[in-house]
């Protein structure tokens, strides 16, 4: 069993690669967004995981903030998630821009403090540099190695920086919506809900994500601690995409009710377009529906980890569907016909190149965790604070 | 358009966008990290991004078009790869900023056969375009989003 992943995972990795060598000696000739539709499956690739990376990072907390007992033992695990996804993000955006090898630039002459784009590289930055310090801190700490009063000393530099990482956490991911909030020229994305939505969205997805890990790769699944400990997690992700679910009724039900044909046509694009099947089967039915139902009757720790695994797969869903229907609407009228060529075309679906970039960076993350994993054994039921 | 409240400007996370002193909005094609931020927050749309691609690409041969380099902001930009500047960054109109600096007309309004253009300093009030743009008969695209534009048209 264990055999075929490896060999799936290669075959995974080894495509990608050709996607990425593509689009580094072509730049992004091969890629299918053009100068209407400008953002494609990189940029909803990076929300995503950037996503992910908030919410497992806010399950960390819960240990090393709020120091609740149930959650000692998968601290670590949380964090490095935390980690590689944001790699996974990093790397998604960096392949989107157009000479990725300046993207120093954003550090050495940012547009501050006006760009929203701007804040939020400066915040995740901040937010990397913290991430990488507290799980070094908290590696350090449950190794055993350290007693006493350097331990009491290491404890308190962990405290400090997993409290300042919450504010800093919803101050980057709430500025990664903001960015998409404040551009009042694409009314679907031009509402206050816009940062909530992704924050949320960050929970729900980070949330499934942890429980998904831990329900399939938790190495003891016989003691009480598994059994408990997914109960608490299935109600987090419940709540929380019942909560995401709740915003999007808000923003579609308000939107749609008496509203403006161009503040609609991003929403109408996106729940009767071509793409109509994203909304409704993959994100409501597989991605809420049917996980909700799940988590609500179910107990079994396998079936919460499927439910899990739903919410996570289909949420990119969501996410692409925050950045493509927006762009696909002419916002003057009459462009759509003026002209016809592939790159002013209010039409987008991913070019093949796109798709294997975006496999090497998801196989490049489950390398990497698997490899984390392996070394540092998070899902083994040894880790506590007080070790 | 050249507007005088820029939504572009302000979203640029590497200041490589700005409204120059006589309007016209730039870009420094050696800061631009083609994120293309700027082009979601133009509310006409009227920013490109340059994919390096050739008009007569993929046909028997190259045309001659298609080796000649641009000359914006006073430099000569030729496009002999896939990665090298303007390629990968943002480009816009700029009314011919570089044709301007040498007392000539934008290269749309010196070709246009119709006499359909009309191009001047706003500032100076005995210009033509001043006594133009002043009439009944003018408007704007999208004066609701507050951008300014620069480019009136007559009806």
């Amino acid at each position: 069993m264990k055999k075929i992943f490896y060999v799936l995972w290669a075959v995974a990795f080894i495509l990608g690669s050709v996607g990425v060598a593509q689009r580094l000696m072509y730049g992004h000739e091969l890629a299918a967004y053009g100068n209407r539709v400008v953002w494609g499956l990189w940029v909803a690739m990076y929300i995503y995981f950037i996503g992910l990376s908030a919410g497992a990072f806010l399950l960390s907390s819960l240990v090393y903030v709020f120091k609740i007992e149930l959650f000692e033992k998968v601290g670590k695990l949380a964090l490095i998630t935390a980690l590689v996804t944001l790699i996974c993000a990093l790397l998604s955006i960096w392949l989107d821009l157009g000479h990725m090898w300046r993207a120093y630039e954003v550090i050495t002459r940012p547009n501050l403090p006006h760009s929203m784009m701007a804040w939020m590289i400066w915040l995740y930055s901040a937010y990397l540099l913290l991430l990488v310090f507290e799980t070094l801190l908290a590696f350090r700490i449950e190794s055993g190695k350290y007693v006493g009063e350097q331990l009491a000393s290491y404890q308190k530099k962990l405290q400090l920086l997993a409290s300042i990482g919450i504010p800093l956490a919803i101050a980057f991911h709430g500025g990664v919506g903001a960015l998409f909030g404040v551009i009042a020229s694409n009314p679907m994305w031009h509402s206050a809900l816009t940062p909530i939505f992704f924050l949320v969205g960050a929970v729900a997805s980070g949330s499934a994500l942890f429980t998904m890990i831990f329900a399939f790769f938790w190495e003891n699944k016989e003691s009480e601690y598994y059994k408990s400990m997914l109960q608490v997690l299935a109600k987090i992700v419940l709540v929380a995409v019942l909560f995401d679910l709740l915003l999007e009724w808000a923003e579609l039900s308000i939107a749609l009710w008496m509203g403006t044909p161009e503040h609609t046509s991003g929403f109408r694009e996106m729940l009767f377009g071509n793409y109509w099947f994203v909304f409704w089967l993959f994100h409501l039915l597989l991605g809420v529906a049917v996980p909700v139902f799940i988590l609500l009757t179910k107990k079994d720790p396998i079936k919460i980890g499927i439910a899990s695994l739903l919410v996570v797969f289909t949420f990119i869903g969501v996410r692409l569907n925050i950045v493509i229907p927006g762009l696909v609407a002419e916002k003057v009228h009459g462009q759509a016909m003026a002209y016809i060529h592939p790159r002013l075309a209010y039409h987008y679906f991913p070019s093949l190149m796109e798709w294997l970039v975006g496999l090497f960076i998801v196989a490049f993350g489950i390398g990497l965790f698997y490899l984390g994993n392996k070394y540092f054994k998070l899902t083994k039921e040894h880790n506590t604070l007080n070790a | 358009m050249q507007c005088d409240e820029p939504p572009c400007v302000d979203v640029c996370p590497v200041s490589a966008t700005w409204k120059r002193e006589d309007g016209i909005v730039v870009i420094d094609y050696k800061a631009c990290i083609g994120c293309r931020y700027c082009m979601t927050a133009c509310p006409y749309e009227h920013r490109m991004f340059d994919y390096g691609e050739k008009y007569s690409e993929g046909l028997p041969r190259l045309a001659e078009y298609d080796n000649r380099p641009s000359f914006e902001y006073g430099k000569i930009w030729e496009r002999p790869d896939k990665h090298s500047s303007p390629v990968g960054n943002v480009r816009k109109c700029t009314f011919c900023a570089h044709r301007l600096d040498q007392g000539l007309l934008p290269q749309c309004v010196t070709t246009c056969i119709g006499g359909a253009n009309y191009f001047g300093d706003l500032n100076d009030p005995d210009a033509v375009i001043t006594k133009i743009v002043n009439k009944l008969n003018v408007f704007r695209l999208k004066e609701e989003m507050g951008t300014q534009p620069k480019v009136f048209y007559l009806t």
